[in-house]
């Protein structure tokens, strides 16, 4: 691309080492003092409040370490890291990583945030409940559902609560024996296929076909035994499906439920909702679509809606308003009960509600055609590299990201998905992320440039795919060799991934692990 | 790196001429009569060249002249030539001595040129001890044991060096076609076993949760869906294949890998059994249900009438297509790239019964539906 010129860069580079071997005897964070005396007698010994049993005979066999170092320690692993706001990341799809504005961390800083507890009376919780029940109205708008909780913790914890409410709607009709089957598509998010087995349902996948989920293949399964449709739309290859109110109307002829998924509706934001598309419930990931926002950056909200008819099976509590005061609702004897501890992450509820607020209801359509637009450019400017082909629906339109495919490249260089991958953060950006599991398309990739991306973001980017490709072609050792500007070069066995004797989570396992070898 | 380099002089020249394969002194010398010419020395010269990069790296040992010997020099290499063989008159011995010598010699891959016949003789010389990958070359291409092409598998070969990490091996399918029969225009494909191909790593791996079980894993899966399934006093015929020795294995029978088992109440009551067997069997008690668990065999996806042809249109009938369980990983269907799954029984009326769609179990729980064709 004329007029890029790609970043020299080089990340920081620490022989650090694992916190647990750091330390010396002796030394110490923080001397707590003393309790005070009228406290100490009224309290008595703190290692009385703790029953007998769960007192730890040993002291746990943490390494001895001051404030200083631990701070040195992980400033120094986080620079040896690349975060979403040192460089572009547009790789990353599917998860929607725009830019958060600022001042909404303010607002979750605030003394009515910060000092509050979720055990304090309700009454004197108001003002946050005012924010979530407002925040509930904005997206029954913005979805058509009737109702949303925001217990739940994430997206795949919200697909996990739909099949909970699926499995205690069909129980309640005398149905729960029989329906037994859960449907989803092979593009959509993988997790619309585990949450629904882990809540005791087979799991049905329907096979795509020239890209879009086979209606025929539904047809042909749809039965007296189906409980629920799980799937998204636009998939995850960005192709959105025109005959999906014709999957829900196959569905609920059965007389199952359809769960329709919108972790990311970045592209659908006061264009399409999930109601006009004929489904029962919805969620939205308040980290991704509204900002709060994704990543290791903050926690999750999976804010979950339904239809009338599967409001009362909603966890408890609800946010309900009389007159001018906002209640926890408990007293709801239909529901599938809690799911999880309180009212859900409510930072991310404050962050969502300023977001949306901020915008209001033009720029929340504004927001998903400027998504839509940024992705045809980028489109527009990789579909020029020789080696990246978009496969299926030719000629169709994506919406908000594309999944894109190097097997062209691999079969002309021997070098595909992988190699391009390890080559794109020596530009300073993100590497970029390939697919969900199963890789049908080959070699993937799936950029998503968010509203946030300028077009010389997207230039960027693009322009970075461009010349790994090129190397690819004129260089091939700078691509098997890549990265080269990063604190960690290469894996250097990527199959002890799947060799559960060869990694360790925790340090105690790592010791266990290391020396039973 | 050592590779041992076999080629198939003859293989693929049946090919041209419509003879649908090669092997066999008279089959070859019709083809000559008929005026084909050798395939295998050009695609072994292709996939030679294109491994020039690491040429000065690679320790190549081959067998005489038309067997490897030529073709490595006219790519430019000075390999160490093992063995003998009559030239113009080579036979599969020949190949099943190459690939033992081979062996002996320590080698970290066998790269052969050929087709179903040849990867078949190296099967029987190696087993899967040693990795190996074939340079498509013969008329009989059913087995999953090759490159797409030469320069691909010469690609897979410096990776296989230069980058370890990118190539993981994996078991293929060794078919080949009884060819006295396909010239009959009767198709009967055979199951012979399983070679270790590097495979570039690619369909399954790096999914966004981490990285992907190994296929061991979705067998287990796929194992607990079957038995958690399996009903008293009913017959339970066990087709061919990797995916459904797993259930046996998990069920500690000692089934077969290759034929056709016979589970009743978790005993196993007949063992590689003919189609003549599995109807007596079946004769034994009339009204028992019967069940039959298959999964897709080769490449080209068959679910009957390749590498199973015991389980015969009078074995379908009699079990009913409603009491098929079809058992696959996920990679497995998706290596098919969105081809259908097959039905060739030889008795039209039955593969037509099939069309249309058919639910896979593809783990614990989990079933996939897809498209099945004649």
């Amino acid at each position: 691309m004329k007029g890029i010129k790609l970043r020299r860069y080089h990340a920081p580079k620490y022989d650090e080492p694992i916190i647990m071997e750091m330390g010396v005897k002796g030394q110490r964070g923080i001397l707590v003092p003393p309790a005070e005396k009228k406290i100490a007698e009224a309290v008595g010994p703190a290692a009385d409040i703790l029953p007998k049993k769960a007192q730890r005979q040993t002291p746990p066999r943490l390494p001895e370490i001051d404030q200083y170092h631990v701070l040195m320690h992980f400033l120094r692993l986080s620079q040896m890291t690349l975060g979403m706001e040192t460089g572009i990341d547009i790789g990353e799809g599917t998860c929607t990583m725009k830019y958060s504005p600022k001042v909404h961390e303010e607002l979750i800083r605030l003394s009515q945030m910060v000092d509050v507890h979720p055990l304090q009376p309700e009454s004197t919780l108001q003002g946050i409940l005012q924010i979530a029940h407002e925040l509930e109205s904005f997206l029954k708008a913005i979805s058509g559902m009737d109702a949303f909780t925001f217990q739940t913790g994430g997206g795949a914890h919200a697909t996990y609560v739909n099949a909970c409410v699926t499995r205690k709607y069909h129980q309640e009709r005398g149905e729960l024996g029989k329906r037994t089957e859960v449907i989803t598509t092979q593009f959509t998010h993988p997790c619309n296929a585990a949450t629904p087995a882990t809540a005791g349902f087979k799991v049905i996948i329907l096979p795509q076909k020239n890209g879009y989920p086979d209606l025929e293949a539904l047809k042909s399964i749809v039965s007296e035994r189906t409980a629920a449709l799980h799937m998204t739309n636009p998939e995850d290859t960005g192709i959105f499906n025109p005959l999906v109110d014709e999957f829900t109307r196959v569905v609920h002829a059965a007389g199952g439920l359809c769960f329709y998924d919108q972790a990311n509706a970045n592209g659908l934001l006061g264009i399409a909702r999930a109601r006009d598309a004929g489904f029962d419930a919805c969620h939205f990931n308040l980290h991704k679509t509204f900002s709060s926002p994704h990543g290791c950056e903050g926690p999750a909200a999976g804010a979950y809606g339904v239809t009338e008819k599967l409001l009362p099976y909603l966890p408890v509590p609800l946010i309900t308003k009389e007159g001018d005061k906002y209640h926890l609702d408990y007293d709801r004897p239909r529901s599938i009960g809690k799911v999880r501890s309180f009212y859900g992450n409510l930072e991310c509820i404050v962050k969502a509600y300023a977001w949306i607020r901020s915008m209001g209801p033009e720029g929340l359509r504004t927001v998903a055609e400027t998504a839509i637009l940024n992705n045809q450019y980028l489109d527009h400017l990789l579909l020029k590299i020789k080696g990246v082909s978009r496969p299926f629906a030719e000629g169709k339109p994506r919406f908000e990201q594309i999944r894109y495919s190097l097997q062209n490249l691999l079969d002309e260089t021997g070098f595909g998905t992988h190699e391009i991958q390890n080559r794109m953060v020596d530009f300073g950006i993100q590497s970029y992320w390939l697919s969900h599991h199963p890789f049908v398309v080959p070699e993937p990739f799936t950029p998503e440039p968010c509203e946030t991306y300028s077009k010389e973001d997207i230039e960027y980017w693009a322009t970075a795919i461009e010349q790994a490709c090129k190397e690819a072609r004129e260089n091939p050792d700078m691509i098997r060799n890549a990265p080269h500007s990063q604190a960690v070069h290469k894996i250097k066995d990527f199959n002890q991934a799947e060799d559960a004797d060869r990694w360790a989570i925790t340090w105690r396992v790592y010791q266990k692990k290391k020396n039973k070898r | 790196m050592k590779i041992g380099l076999i080629v198939n002089p003859v293989a693929g020249m049946g090919g041209r001429v419509g003879l649908k394969g090669s092997d066999g002194e008279e089959i070859h010398k019709k083809a000559l009569a008929l005026g084909a010419q050798p395939v295998s020395p050009k695609r072994t010269i292709a996939a030679l060249e294109a491994l020039q990069e690491i040429r000065e790296e690679i320790q190549l040992f081959t067998y005489p002249k038309e067997m490897g010997g030529e073709e490595a020099e006219a790519a430019g290499f000075k390999p160490e030539v093992l063995g003998s063989i009559i030239s113009g008159k080579t036979r599969p011995e020949d190949t099943i001595l190459a690939a033992r010598d081979m062996a002996a010699r320590g080698v970290d891959l066998i790269l052969f040129t050929g087709g179903d016949g040849t990867a078949r003789n190296i099967y029987d010389a190696i087993a899967d001890k040693i990795p190996v990958l074939g340079i498509p070359g013969g008329v009989k291409i059913h087995s999953g044991v090759y490159a797409a092409n030469p320069e691909k598998a010469a690609r897979l070969i410096i990776e296989f060096m230069k980058n370890p990490a990118g190539i993981s091996l994996r078991s293929a399918e060794v078919m080949d076609i009884d060819e006295d029969l396909i010239r009959q225009d009767r198709v009967s494909a055979r199951l012979y076993g399983y070679l270790t191909v590097p495979h570039r790593k690619g369909l399954n791996q790096a999914s966004k949760a981490g990285s992907d079980p190994s296929d061991a894993v979705h067998h287990d899966g796929i194992a607990m869906e079957v038995i958690n399934g399996m009903e008293k006093d009913t017959l339970y015929l066990f087709a061919p294949g990797t995916t459904t020795k797993a259930v046996t294995d998990k069920l500690e029978l000692p089934g077969t890998l290759l034929g056709i088992d016979a589970v009743k109440n978790r005993i196993l009551v007949g063992k590689d059994l003919c189609e003549e067997r599995i109807l007596s069997l079946m004769a034994e008690n009339p009204k028992e249900p019967c069940k039959i668990i298959v999964t897709i065999i080769g490449k080209q996806g068959y679910l009957f009438g390749r590498g199973n042809q015991q389980l015969s249109p009078a074995v379908i009938r009699r079990v009913g297509k409603e009491n098929l369980l079809v058992i696959a990983t996920q990679n497995k269907l998706l290596s098919l790239e969105n081809e259908p799954i097959l039905v060739d029984t030889g008795d039209p009326e039955l593969d037509k019964s099939f069309e249309g769609y058919i639910p896979v179990i593809i783990g614990m729980g989990k079933r996939m539906v897809y498209p099945v064709s004649r």
